[in-house]
């Protein structure tokens, strides 16, 4: 009898863990004291607040938040009444993410405005986090001069708007020229194929001691970076892509994605690419940009064309020299094979949340921060690509001090987008197990990808996989 | 009886009848008192319990369509669950984890400190119980970070190796286990030595006298008097300490992550990867039920290896 004691003893301490998760499936956790008396203040009288959730992370400056702060404070002047609340949430990608899907789960705390990256925008779109804004940018002159592929970008496929578009971006190689001219390396530099890179770092690993020949993230911590600025960067450079766009299934198993893993393998197994202790964490991203690279200590970086932002005078690690010591080219395909080069793009949006109680407040806060003088402002400062064309034709833009602006633009001829399917994130995050196996020798690639192909068929259902 | 006219017969049914109708309005009051204390249990246990059993048969999701339209799948995540090298390899992590640093590390360590401190003086015992319950009192997000600065690379241990000529080690990564071990059992050991040393207090001093006087040496005495005596709190100690190591979270999460790869990554931490990293919270919740029935059977078995009932 005394066992059935402690058995429902075991059974009640356990289930606690189990509650914690149960807990956050109905209502959510997370997030800040929201001011609930503003969410019963539906009339038109007397104030308003508006809170604006957006990601924080890292070392000052938060260009995001003083861009964010910027169009509060000419909002606020236009809109008598209204406050803005902005809500810094203090995560790193991948669990702000987390944080964001928990806050819009209830009306108690969901923000009004969130700042969603574009490749998580359909799914959080088709949980019924976010509010369709054809009613809104249909009526909205602005919304022509933004460029057709971005706006893509955070529209479903059945054409439903999830967010206004505030920033692009394009991925391609960086290369320190002193660490090029002492490996005996040309000047400028543009490799036609993935060898070219290995043979580059090789050369780097035999002449240049004390320095990092290849960067490129693998690790699971810094998220969709390392899905997108290297796995992604790979395999749509061999031809093969992730998802079927045509038959709607995922692709789970090509000699593409094979040969992009054994490219991962080859580069950490030979010891051409940064310790596991310094790429396998969240701060790989800023240990990168922010120490190492201005240190001149990393000869190759694969990574997005925001990166010398960092550099910038009022940057987190200013160095006003970085974009002559470091160069950006052109991320090759695997062999050469046309186009000649690849690039992917994403970007992020402004969003309203479903559970929002001021939504129409919340478009005019909108109006204002992707205007074009603001936007203009948030994306030179944090060195992201404009995605309205009025902002990218502009000279003052594209001759913009310390940025790639003019070359990373020109990558958008061959660039990719993710697919735009509801389950790519969670599929991404199978990608980043299956790299970091792979870059720490836990798997081999062949094991990796099959370890993969289980992983997403549970997810997405056998039937919408297929191999090639 | 003023109050009762009603229950006055004999004497020892009287007092039960006079009992019984007191005792049923103290029910009422009782029922009444402990109501609020009943509501917030249902509330914030009993439903979250029920959730947990109906989500793990669900595909809930954090994100996606998934997230709105919940459908019920049966035992799939059960059956994708078991035929995930992934989630099979994270069970055997679990087990080592369990095995080395909860069972042979602070069990075996605690007893060790108990006897050890048991047969000193008070400076001694004050000196290293302060030392080892500094370990215990510290929250575990300060003991993740204590090891973390012990073992990174430019670390403690590193430091010192650098003073032997020794070339540094990365430790979190070459042995990320080892570590989280190490560190699992400096924070934990204090509890099991508070337990052994209450217990080893009950150990009649006469038997252990008269084992002395029979002839039976240290480990003797060890192994014949004290261990069959304090069986009982051995059971209850591994019982206790399993669960906690079971469900051990923060540390492991801060320490490592999980990884590098998966290599640390125990039962909590995958279950916290696929319900909040993969969004994938009906896959989650399912994996919690697996760790539920993993205690379950964990403690069953040291009571039938200690032939014991608690």
């Amino acid at each position: 009898m005394k066992k059935t004691r402690v058995v429902w003893s075991v059974v009640s301490t356990l289930a606690l863990s189990g509650v914690v998760l149960a807990g956050c499936g109905t209502s959510g956790s997370g997030g800040g004291n929201k001011d609930n008396a503003s969410a019963n203040g539906n009339g038109n009288s007397g104030q308003q607040t508006i809170t604006v959730a957006y990601q924080q992370f890292g070392k000052p400056p938060y260009y995001n938040a003083e861009w964010l702060e910027k169009a509060a404070k000419q909002f606020e002047k236009q809109h008598p009444g209204a406050n803005v609340k902005l809500e810094p949430i203090q995560a790193s990608e991948n669990d702000f993410y987390t944080k964001i899907d928990l806050m819009m789960k209830s009306a108690s705390t969901a923000p009004d405005v969130v700042t969603e990256d574009t490749f998580l925008i359909n799914a959080d779109g088709s949980a019924g986090y976010l509010q369709s804004l054809n009613g809104y940018v249909s009526h909205w002159s602005d919304w022509s001069k933004f460029s057709s592929a971005m706006k893509s970008g955070s529209t479903s496929n059945d054409g439903t708007v999830y967010g206004v578009p505030f920033s692009t971006d394009t991925r391609g190689l960086y290369y320190n020229v002193k660490i090029f001219k002492e490996a005996g390396l040309p000047v400028p530099w543009q490799p036609k194929n993935w060898n070219d890179i290995l043979a580059a770092a090789k050369a780097i690993k035999a002449k240049v001691p004390g320095v990092v020949p290849l960067w490129i993230q693998v690790g699971k911590a810094t998220g969709e970076a390392t899905t997108m600025q290297t796995f992604e960067m790979l395999l749509y450079g061999t031809g093969d892509t992730l998802y079927d766009a045509k038959t709607n299934k995922w692709i789970v198993k090509s000699p593409g994605f094979l040969d992009s893993l054994k490219f991962i393998h080859d580069v950490y197994s030979q010891n051409l690419g940064p310790s596991l202790s310094q790429i396998l964490n969240a701060q790989a991203g800023n240990t990168e940009s922010q120490e190492l690279m201005p240190q001149q200590k990393i000869g190759i970086a694969l990574d997005g064309n925001w990166l010398p932002g960092n550099w910038l005078k009022s940057g987190p690690s200013p160095w006003p020299d970085g974009t002559k010591a470091y160069q950006l080219t052109a991320m090759p395909t695997q062999h050469g094979q046309a186009p000649g080069y690849t690039s992917m793009s994403g970007g992020w949006a402004l969003s309203i949340a479903k559970k929002s109680s001021h939504k129409d407040l919340a478009w005019e806060f909108i109006k204002v921060a992707t205007n074009k003088q603001n936007m203009e402002w948030y994306d030179v400062h944090q060195g992201n690509l404009s995605p309205r064309e009025d902002i990218a034709a502009d000279p003052k833009y594209q001759n913009a001090p310390g940025q790639f602006f003019k070359v990373a633009t020109s990558f958008e001829k061959f660039t990719h987008f993710r697919p735009a399917n509801s389950q790519y994130p969670s599929v991404s995050t199978q990608i980043q197990t299956a790299v970091e196996s792979v870059a720490t020798g836990s798997a081999t690639p062949q094991a990796a990808m099959q370890q993969y192909a289980n992983n997403v068929a549970r997810i997405v259902g056998q039937s919408h996989t297929e191999s090639k | 009886m003023a109050v009762n006219p009603s229950s006055v017969p004999s004497v020892g049914g009287g007092r039960l009848m006079r009992v019984s109708p007191r005792g049923a309005g103290n029910g009422w009051k009782a029922a009444l008192f402990m109501l609020p204390s009943w509501i917030l249990l249902l509330v914030f246990f009993f439903v979250p319990i029920v959730l947990t059993f109906y989500f793990a048969f669900t595909n809930l999701s954090l994100t996606g369509t998934s997230s709105s339209a919940v459908t019920f799948v049966g035992f799939r995540n059960f059956a994708s669950m078991f035929s995930d090298p992934t989630f099979r390899v994270s069970i055997l992590r679990t087990i080592t984890f369990l095995v080395f640093s909860a069972i042979i590390g602070q069990q075996v360590l605690g007893l060790l400190l108990a006897i050890l401190m048991n047969e000193r003086n008070r400076v001694f015992r004050s000196v290293v119980g302060v030392l080892v319950l500094a370990g215990w009192v510290t929250p575990e997000i300060v003991v993740a970070f204590i090891f973390y600065a012990f073992f990174s690379d430019q670390g403690t241990l590193n430091t010192v190796l650098g003073w032997l000529h020794q070339k540094p080690v990365a430790w979190l990564y070459t042995f990320p286990m080892t570590a989280v071990v190490v560190a699992n059992i400096w924070h934990g050991t204090a509890f099991s030595m508070l337990v052994y040393q209450a217990a080893l207090g009950d150990v009649p001093k006469e038997i252990l006298e008269s084992a002395e006087i029979d002839g039976a040496g240290r480990l003797q005495r060890l192994a014949r008097v004290t261990l069959p005596i304090i069986k009982g709190s051995i059971a209850t100690n591994v019982v206790l300490i399993t669960l906690q190591t079971l469900g051990l979270f923060t540390l492991i999460y801060s320490l490592t992550g999980g990884g590098p790869g998966n290599k640390t990554e125990t039962l909590p931490i995958y279950m916290y990867q696929q319900a909040f990293a993969d969004y994938q919270l009906g896959y989650g919740t399912a994996i919690s039920l697996i760790l539920l029935v993993i205690g379950i059977l964990a403690s069953l078995l040291y009571m039938r290896m200690l032939k014991i009932d608690l």
